[in-house]
């Protein structure tokens, strides 16, 4: 736990720049991007999330390697099990 | 022997009996919070997958379902999501440098704007039930039908989409609802002195839980509200 | 000779502190392991009860004992109270609360409150359920199916969803604990390469308990909601897949199986070394396939969907996998066996339950291979091979290396020693009772016997009724560890520290232990399994 103290300066920097990519993402979902709206509005929500993990929660500053492997497994859990099951779901029409 | 009275030392809070040191009980709150999260990961997970599997079932029906959803109110609420997650972070600061007021401050913040997202959200699915897009017997998407000719609907699966989006935001704001019970706690605790530089564990860690909840939301706003709003030709 | 309880006895956990809130209100994970031990040790007699009931229905071939319904109520129940309310919690609540701390040099574990928490969610979990067998029960299948259980069963779906659903937060609380506690709080010294292999399955087996277990908390949720407010995820008539709900529930499933087998297999590790007295051969091969196994065990669970309806293309893969994941469970049993070779053997009961738990596994793992095989699976999927598989690794491995641990760990959890010829006989009963249950079942299934049949082909019943005479034994090699455990608290022979001579910090310190387990926290100098170092004790275990 790291215990030097963060401006709030960069508290408040990381604030705005939610609510700007917020505003973003809702104003493109109304352009027509093609299959590219999926891609750009999950790609800000990543940016996002990001954000709020380095900063907010302090990953980005804590020396602790354990935190940081800790998300990485849970999400690469996730996605094993998003993808495992998709290999079903995106085979079927071919069997 | 170490069991008898006057041996054992008298620890604050900040260092319970079993732990060696009070850092040692530092950082396995630390851990033990960020398993947690990890969980929730999984937990929330399950439902990715429903909506991934039937999303690419359903694309029409998930898409129309969207656009009924009320867009600003979903902006807003994931804009008071973020207010709330800086004033989480501002209030671990204050515990930080031992500010007990401005930690009350923010806290009480927290609380309001986790009941201003529960306030909202309760609209939304009020205007859902008005529509009658609430998924079972009353079920009825001759609006969608009407509204969006352009794209073709089968009213069957287009209660699935709706049952995702209740079962998503529905769990997601029960977990909304335990954390603002728990920062009711920790302002009570705060108010009453208990935080100090030395010992802000519960802030840290009821501040991950709360920046999580906001991170579910940041995925579930694009998800659920932001399929398909091209203009229809 | 019978020994009462000697005057003027040190104070260790049990008598520190008497009365029933004591009990109730406590948070020394020693004796919330015992209150686990009471509570599983309920449930698992409820799953036995309905497990007799089955055999009895299945002595003859017409369906004359129970109903139709009725019989699926029971091999429901039997399922899940024996899955969810014992062999989940069974080792890691009972043996690894009591012996992880003590074992890494620990005063308590990482949140004690939170393990009396998961104590008392297990309780409530417990009772829901309970008071939905007197209501009528559920007849699913243990496994919850869509959408018989969404849609079209009339029986408590949504109570014993809501039970298990609980239990499983049980399950990740003590997972967590777990894993932060072996993090966190190793004593000076205590490095990983020095941890007994105990630990590191235990930690593998919390990584499952806290990556899987949500998964099935979230599935059966939406299959209560689905039942109570009709929405339509799983309901085909709107367009909603049954496999989804299997893919989701057998994502937690298989890695369930880890969580039953992996702790067991940490007892094997603990017990085979200190009776051939050396050290375990290939000590990071075993830590290192735990890991593996708990890892490779989330890749295969659509083994269980072969024949429902998933693509040809990933029935591929998951076989596949399934075949690797068998590779780290080999990689143990080599190793055990290894280290069997040229030691000092003692036929102790804790032993007796390891070689048994060795031929066994090894029989359920490798007929679990066998179902690997698309083409195989084709033919004995649904049927009493599957079911035999299962049990030869849920029974004949995971219980047990539950009731050898016991056996093993006893003397240090009561300070006393069970009688040693009993404690042999019951193991002996317990291995011949169970293969004379299951391995018949093996054939049945093959001969093409369905599972979840109340009524069979005459031509059955001779096999049918030698698995219900094996039943019998079976539950009496069970009940007599009971009894005999229960005499010893009071008349058992009075256990010294380390009456077997075994290695690890749990043997020293005092039986029963001190409430803070230590009196001075240890420093750990020495690799584990220093048997080169321990003397053997000089009569092991010997009756008076």
């Amino acid at each position: 736990m790291s215990e030097h103290i963060m401006s709030s300066k960069m508290y408040y920097t990381i604030w705005i720049t939610l609510l700007c990519l917020t505003v973003v993402t809702a104003a493109v979902s109304f352009v027509d991007l093609g299959p590219f709206n999926t891609v750009v509005a999950l790609v800000i929500a990543t940016v996002k999330a990001l954000l709020v993990v380095l900063f907010f929660m302090h990953v980005k500053y804590t020396s602790e390697k354990l935190t940081k492997i800790v998300i990485v497994a849970a999400i690469f859990w996730l996605f094993l099990l998003l993808a495992l099951s998709m290999a079903d779901y995106g085979t079927r029409h071919l069997s | 022997m170490s069991d008898s009275p006057i041996a054992i030392e008298q620890h604050g809070p900040e260092h319970l009996h079993h732990f060696a040191d009070a850092e040692q009980q530092r950082d396995a709150a630390s851990l033990g919070m960020w398993l947690f999260l990890a969980t929730e990961i999984m937990f929330f997970g399950g439902m990715f997958l429903a909506y991934l599997v039937y999303r690419s079932w359903y694309y029409n029906e998930f898409a129309a379902g969207s656009r009924s959803l009320d867009i600003y109110l979903g902006t807003i609420n994931t804009a008071v999501l973020i207010c709330s997650s800086l004033t989480v972070a501002l209030g671990v600061r204050a515990a930080q440098m031992g500010n007990r007021k401005l930690l009350v401050i923010l806290l009480l913040l927290t609380i309001v704007f986790g009941f201003a997202f529960l306030g909202i959200k309760g609209v939304e699915w009020y205007q859902k039930y008005e529509e009658h897009h609430i998924p079972g017997r009353t079920f009825n998407a001759d609006d969608l039908v009407r509204d969006y000719p352009q794209i073709h609907i089968d009213q069957r699966p287009e209660q699935i989409y709706f049952s995702l989006y209740f079962a998503m935001t529905g769990l997601h704001a029960l977990h909304m609802i335990i954390g603002v019970g728990i920062f009711v706690l920790l302002t009570f605790h705060a108010w009453k002195g208990r935080y100090t530089p030395k010992y802000y564990t519960p802030i840290e860690i009821g501040g991950l839980y709360w920046h999580f909840v906001d991170i579910v939301w940041i995925y579930l706003f694009p998800l659920l509200y932001l399929i398909d709003r091209k203009p229809l030709r | 000779m019978a020994t009462l309880a000697v005057t003027a006895e040190r104070e260790n956990y049990l008598n520190k502190e008497y009365g029933i809130r004591s009990w109730l209100l406590t948070t020394d994970h020693k004796r919330i392991a015992l209150l686990y031990l009471a509570s599983i040790t309920f449930f698992f007699f409820i799953g036995g009860f309905f497990a007799l009931l089955i055999r009895l229905e299945l002595l003859t071939p017409a369906g004359d004992l129970v109903q139709a319904d009725t019989y699926n109520k029971l091999f429901s129940m039997h399922g899940q109270v024996m899955i969810f309310f014992f062999l989940i919690p069974s080792i890691p609540a009972v043996l690894g609360n009591f012996l992880v701390p003590l074992m890494i040099g620990a005063k308590d574990l990482a949140f004690p409150r939170i393990n009396l928490l998961s104590w008392y969610l297990y309780i409530i979990a417990g009772v829901i359920y309970l008071h939905c067998i007197v209501t009528g029960g559920v007849d699913t299948g243990w496994t919850f199916y869509t959408p018989f259980s969404t849609a079209f069963s009339n029986t408590r779906v949504i109570e014993a969803g809501i039970a298990i659903f609980i239990a499983g937060f049980s399950s990740i609380l003590t997972g967590l604990n777990f894993v932060v506690t072996i993090h966190r709080m190793r004593a000076p010294g205590m490095t990983w390469s020095r941890l007994p292999l105990f630990i590191w399955a235990h930690y593998a087996t919390s990584i499952i308990q806290l990556l899987g277990t949500p998964v099935l908390a979230i599935t059966l949720l939406l299959v209560v909601f689905e039942r109570a407010f009709n929405l339509g995820i799983f309901d085909p008539t709107r367009g909603g897949d049954p496999l989804l709900f299997q893919h989701l529930f057998w994502f937690y499933s298989h890695p369930a199986v880890y969580i039953m087998i992996l702790p067991a297999m940490a007892v094997e590790s603990e017990v085979v070394a200190c009776f051939t007295r050396k050290r375990i051969f290939g000590y990071n091969f075993v830590a290192m396939s735990s890991i593996a196994i708990a890892v490779f065990g989330f890749l295969v669970w659509a083994h269980h969907m072969f024949v429902a309806g998933i693509s040809l293309y990933s029935a591929l893969i998951f076989s596949i996998l399934s075949y690797l994941v068998a590779v780290p469970s080999a990689i143990k049993v080599f190793n055990w066996t290894a280290t069997m070779y040229k030691g000092s053997i003692s036929f102790t009961t804790p032993m007796l339950y390891a070689f048994g738990f060795i031929g066994l596994f090894t029989m359920g793992g490798l007929t679990g291979l066998f179902l690997a095989c698309l083409g195989i699976d084709v033919h004995v999927h649904d049927t009493y091979f599957v079911i035999a598989h299962f049990h030869y690794i849920m029974v004949g491995g995971a219980v047990m290396g539950y009731l050898g641990g016991l056996h093993f760990w006893w003397p240090k959890i009561s300070g006393r020693m069970y009688p040693e010829g009993w404690g042999r006989l019951a193991a002996l009963l317990v291995f011949a009772g169970f293969n004379l249950t299951f391995f018949p079942q093996f054939i049945l299934g093959y001969m093409g016997m369905p599972r979840r049949y109340w009524q069979y082909p005459p031509e059955f019943q001779v096999l049918n009724v030698l698995s219900t005479a094996g039943s019998t034994i079976l539950a009496v090699g069970y009940v007599l560890p009971m009894v005999y455990f229960l005499w010893s608290m009071r008349y058992g022979k009075i256990a010294s520290d380390n009456p077997w001579g075994a290695a690890g910090l749990e043997w020293q310190t005092p039986s029963p232990p001190p409430t803070f387990n230590f009196d001075e926290t240890p420093e750990v100098t020495w690799e584990a399994y220093n048997y080169e170092e321990i003397p053997a004790p000089a009569e092991v275990n010997v009756e008076r």
